[in-house]
């Protein structure tokens, strides 16, 4: 499970984060949406505990070893071969990296070959690869479609079908409506650091979220 | 205990491991050392200065600021591609983290130093076979407490803008007391003075060594966070 209440964060004069709050249960995909500068990265960030909140809290069950993280960045090594990547990771959570996951998304050829060799879009896939090899419990997503190919985004949201189907509770931030909105259980408007609207997505399509949105956000 | 030390040698490993892979800075810090002993074997005046008198400074200012090049470059390897998130994201103690780049510095730096003392005994003709095991047990008391101190500087200035600039502008006042400790143990070895009269330097770079590592393990948490 997963716990904000009351955060709020900023940069100077910019406000990141203004009171965000929300409660998500395993197996629940909560979907935000905002434009650039909205604070979604810096959610993200405060509810992985890489930066502290200057008030309020956010509480992951299980702590650090629960979460599973997707950035802006892969936070990969770039003259480590992928699977000599995978296997350093995993072994900060002392578990032995899985081969079944480089199967899984595509990156058997590509084993061997050092990241920095790799196109945007595998080093992508090594980054999912990476942030689920320890078996998370708690996802946090920040834009991670960048990159990917059609099949690849497509293989990418099965994956995380079933690990929400598994229990995992998952936030996924990006400004692409269409991107998210077919995993989310709930959704999430953030504007200039607020959440203007937080409500469960029920059953609704990528472009009437997509009108909801641009209401809230745009006031369009 | 256990599990701090096991995934501080998986960080070092993994970072001896990319350097081994990419060689930049092992080589880089091997031809400044050779550059710098070249230019100052052939900048003396051999009449003026017995080179045992000068032989210990340079060997230290050679042995410091080619060590600058490791820890500059220990954190910016984890800014690259964000991985240092990765890491503070990890279960893994915030000290196991300094730990990890403590042992792949100091791997790095004695990796230079053997390169560079024998290039020293060769320039400036001392005799350093005699004394090398009291030798090598000044230069890794002083190596341990120039890295240990250098890594956690590296850490508070990966970053910041200008962090290569940053980095011996904080380091080297710090450095001062052990490098005099050093030099003087190091010409006095070389002049062939009785092992004796180096036990106080060498006491005093330990309890440099013990007493920093100490400090380093204390801050470095806070260097991390954001």
């Amino acid at each position: 499970m997963l716990l904000a209440e009351g955060l709020r964060h900023a940069f100077g004069p910019v406000r990141a984060l203004d009171d965000v709050s929300f409660t998500l249960q395993p197996g629940r995909t909560l979907a935000v949406f905002g434009p650039n500068g909205a604070g979604k990265t810096t959610l993200l960030k405060v509810l992985a505990g890489l930066i502290q909140p200057q008030a309020g809290h956010a509480r992951i069950e299980g702590g650090r070893r629960a979460v599973g993280w997707i950035g802006h960045q892969p936070q990969l090594y770039g003259q480590l071969t992928v699977w000599e990547n995978l296997r350093f990771w995993a072994s900060l959570y002392d578990v032995a990296p899985a081969a079944g996951i480089l199967t899984r998304l595509g990156l058997d050829a590509h084993r061997d070959r050092p990241v920095r060799a790799l196109s945007r879009g595998l080093v992508q896939r090594v980054a999912i690869a990476r942030a689920l090899i320890h078996d998370p419990r708690v996802l946090l997503l920040d834009e991670p479609f960048t990159g990917l190919d059609r099949t690849a985004a497509e293989a990418f949201r099965r994956l995380l079908a079933e690990q929400a189907a598994g229990g995992r509770a998952t936030v996924l931030v990006t400004h692409n409506v269409e991107e998210g909105t077919e995993l989310a259980t709930d959704v999430a408007f953030m504007r200039a650091g607020r959440f203007v609207r937080l409500e469960p997505r029920a059953g609704r399509g990528a472009d009437a979220i997509a009108d909801a949105y641009r209401a809230a956000v745009t006031g369009g | 205990m256990d599990s701090l030390l096991r995934h501080a040698w998986r960080l070092a490993r993994k970072d001896l491991l990319v350097e081994f892979r990419s060689r930049t800075a092992i080589l880089s810090a091997v031809v400044f050392t050779v550059l710098v002993l070249v230019v100052f074997n052939f900048g003396r005046d051999p009449t003026a200065v017995a080179a045992v008198d000068l032989a210990p400074s340079i060997l230290w200012v050679t042995f410091t600021f080619a060590a600058m090049l490791a820890l500059n470059r220990a954190f910016q390897l984890e800014l690259e591609n964000q991985a240092l998130d990765g890491l503070l994201l990890a279960p893994v103690h915030r000290a196991s983290i300094y730990l990890g780049k403590l042992l792949a510095n100091l791997a790095f730096v004695a990796a230079v130093e053997c390169v560079g003392l024998p290039l020293f005994a060769l320039f400036f003709n001392v005799r350093v076979l005699p004394v090398l095991v009291p030798l090598a047990g000044v230069i890794a008391l002083a190596t341990v407490g120039f890295v240990a101190v250098g890594t956690l500087f590296s850490a508070m200035t990966a970053r910041t803008r200008f962090a290569e600039l940053l980095l011996p502008v904080l380091l080297l006042p710090f450095m001062i007391p052990p490098l005099i400790w050093a030099v003087l143990a190091t010409g006095a070895l070389l002049a062939g003075r009785p092992l004796s009269e180096i036990g106080g330097w060498l006491k005093l770079l330990a309890a440099f060594d013990l007493a920093f590592i100490v400090v380093a393990f204390l801050l470095f948490p806070a260097t991390v966070n954001e």
